[in-house]
């Protein structure tokens, strides 16, 4: 299983989320092709109602701690309710993640 | 000082506070520079931590803030996320108002 597909199959088994996109942005980096190293995470999932956006990561980030510990690098999180997420699509969506400068890798390496 | 106190007195005495990959000038990762300059924004003076400079607390901050990635900012104390909190809370204005009243309005 690729790790988009583990990120993927956590997220939705633990979150039952009505929209989903994990999108590997590894190639916008400095790592080689195929990498697997950075993702942008959009969940919307009503499990987030009257959850702050820290808590709403923090649970994101336990889910994916063995990822993040391992192999991945980044991971930009976008998370909504259903109807913030159609609030959102009408401001125009989801903003691109940045590309990477060159800092060296992930927490504690 | 051991290493959790000197990341406690740096979160506790500054009023705000960004963990981030290189320097306001010159960030490192993309993440910490739209970061800082969401800070930079709000006008206001902010402290922050080169953890490329400061392998210690690179090391130690996530399990300090049970946060595992960079960029991170605190406000009055508070853990208050990585970018992409920090730039929802800029661009729905929350932010500004935070770091106001942190630094004394």
């Amino acid at each position: 299983m690729t790790t988009a597909e583990i990120i993927e199959n956590k997220i939705r088994d633990a979150l039952q989320p009505v929209h989903l996109d994990v999108v590997n942005e590894s190639h916008r980096h400095n790592v080689p092709a195929n990498s697997e190293t950075h993702f942008k995470v959009i969940v919307v999932s009503d499990s987030f109602n009257e959850q702050s956006l820290v808590n709403r990561h923090r649970s994101i980030n336990k889910l994916l701690a063995e990822q993040l510990s391992g192999g991945v690098h980044a991971l930009a999180l976008h998370t909504m309710t259903s109807d913030e997420w159609v609030e959102r699509q009408k401001q125009g969506g989801i903003p691109d993640s940045p590309d990477c400068k060159g800092g060296d890798g992930r927490a504690g390496k | 000082m051991e290493i959790m106190d000197r990341i406690k007195d740096q979160v506790e005495n500054n009023p705000v506070i960004i963990f981030m990959k290189g320097t306001p000038q010159l960030p490192m990762c993309g993440f910490s520079s739209r970061t800082v300059e969401a800070l930079k924004q709000c006008n206001r003076e902010f402290a922050y931590v080169n953890i490329i400079a400061d392998p210690e607390v690179h090391q130690n901050l996530p399990g300090y803030s049970d946060w595992p990635t960079f960029p991170q900012v605190y406000i009055s104390g508070e853990f208050v996320g990585g970018c992409d909190i920090t730039l929802e809370l800029s661009a729905s204005g929350e932010l500004q108002k935070m770091v106001d009243k942190a630094t004394g309005n």
